[in-house]
C-alpha cells in the first residue's frame, strides 16, 4: 500500500487483493459495515452497524445499539463493479458536516490486473474544501475560518506535546 | 535557546498580531513588507513574528538576505495524517475479508461434481 502525496488536497493509497474484481466490489459495498474502522464513532453510543446504500442518491449511515442513527456519507457514483464515489461528509473535528460545499468526496477504483487479482485505488481529495484555514487564508477576519483553523491547530500541537 | 511551544490561541490574542499573520498569509514576505502595510513600527513587527513563529503558526527561511516569513501548513497535514491512516485500516481489513470470503469457482465446482 502505498501513498502518494503530489497535491496537498488529495490523498492517494492502493491496495492488491487477490480476488476477482466483481467479488473485490461487493465486498467493499455489501461488507462496508465489516471493514470500516470503529475507532471514529460519531454517535453518543456504540455503533451497532453501518449500512451502504448502494445507489446514486443512496447514504452511508451508522447505527447505534439505541437506534439512532448518523448518516455520514452520500452516494454519488456507484458503477460496479469498477468505481464508487461517496461524498465525505465528516468535518476536521470528527463532526457531521452538513454544507455540501464543505465536504470532500472519495473515490474507489477497481481494476482486473487478472482474472483473479483486482487492483483497488482509493482517493479522497478536495480535502480544502473542509474549510477555510489554509488556502483561502486571506479572508482572515470573516467567516468561521479562524476558530476552524485555531481548532484544528490546537489539536496538532496538543498531539506533538504528547510525542514528545 | 529554549524552544517554547505557546499556545496558539494566546497568540492569537492581539489583534495586531492577527493582522501580521494575515500578511504573512497572503504571501511570504519580509518584516520590511510587513510593517509597511501596518501602524507598528518594524521591531514590534518583529516581536509579534516572534510568538507566532512560537507559537508555529508561522515558519521563516533565510533568502539572500532577508528572512522570508509564511504560513505553516499544518492543519491541512494534520487532516491528511488522519485520514491517511483511517483509509489505511480500511483498506487492510478490506484486503482480508474478500479474500477470507473468496472461494475460487473451479475449485467450489470440482468439490461440488466430486461429492
Amino acid at each position: 500500500m502505498s501513498t502518494t502525496s503530489q497535491d496537498q488536497t488529495a490523498l492517494e493509497l492502493d491496495i492488491v487483493v487477490d480476488v476477482p474484481v466483481e467479488h473485490a466490489f461487493r465486498v467493499f459495498t455489501e461488507r462496508f459495515d465489516e471493514i470500516k474502522p470503529r475507532d471514529h464513532n460519531l454517535l453518543a453510543v456504540p455503533i451497532d452497524r453501518t449500512v451502504l446504500e448502494p445507489r446514486v442518491g443512496g447514504t452511508v449511515y451508522d447505527l447505534g445499539t439505541d437506534g439512532s442513527r448518523c448518516t455520514w456519507a452520500r452516494v454519488l457514483a456507484y458503477e460496479p463493479p469498477h468505481r464508487l464515489v461517496i461524498s465525505w461528509d465528516i468535518s476536521p473535528q470528527w463532526q457531521v458536516e452538513t454544507d455540501p460545499d464543505r465536504t470532500s468526496e472519495v473515490e474507489i477504483r477497481f481494476a482486473a490486473e487478472t482474472p483473479e487479482r483486482t487492483h483497488v485505488v482509493l482517493e479522497h481529495r478536495h480535502l480544502d474544501r473542509h474549510g477555510e484555514g489554509w488556502e483561502s487564508f486571506t479572508n482572515l477576519g470573516s467567516g468561521d475560518g479562524w476558530p476552524l483553523y485555531l481548532e484544528r491547530f490546537r489539536a496538532a500541537t496538543q498531539r506533538h506535546a504528547d510525542e514528545s | 535557546m529554549a524552544t517554547s511551544t505557546a499556545d496558539p490561541w494566546q497568540a492569537l490574542a492581539d489583534p495586531t498580531r492577527r493582522q501580521v499573520l494575515a500578511r504573512v498569509a497572503g504571501g511570504p514576505c519580509s518584516v520590511t513588507e510587513i510593517a509597511r502595510h501596518l501602524p507598528v513600527s518594524r521591531p514590534a513587527v518583529s516581536q509579534h513574528l516572534r510568538v507566532l513563529l512560537d507559537a508555529r503558526l508561522v515558519d521563516v527561511h533565510r533568502q539572500g538576505r532577508m528572512r522570508v516569513y509564511e504560513v505553516r501548513a499544518s492543519g491541512l497535514d494534520q487532516l491528511r495524517r488522519e485520514l491517511d491512516s483511517y483509509w489505511n485500516a480500511t483498506l487492510t481489513r478490506f484486503k482480508d475479508v474478500a479474500e477470507q470470503t473468496y472461494q475460487p469457482a473451479e475449485t467450489t465446482a470440482e468439490g461440488t461434481q466430486t461429492r
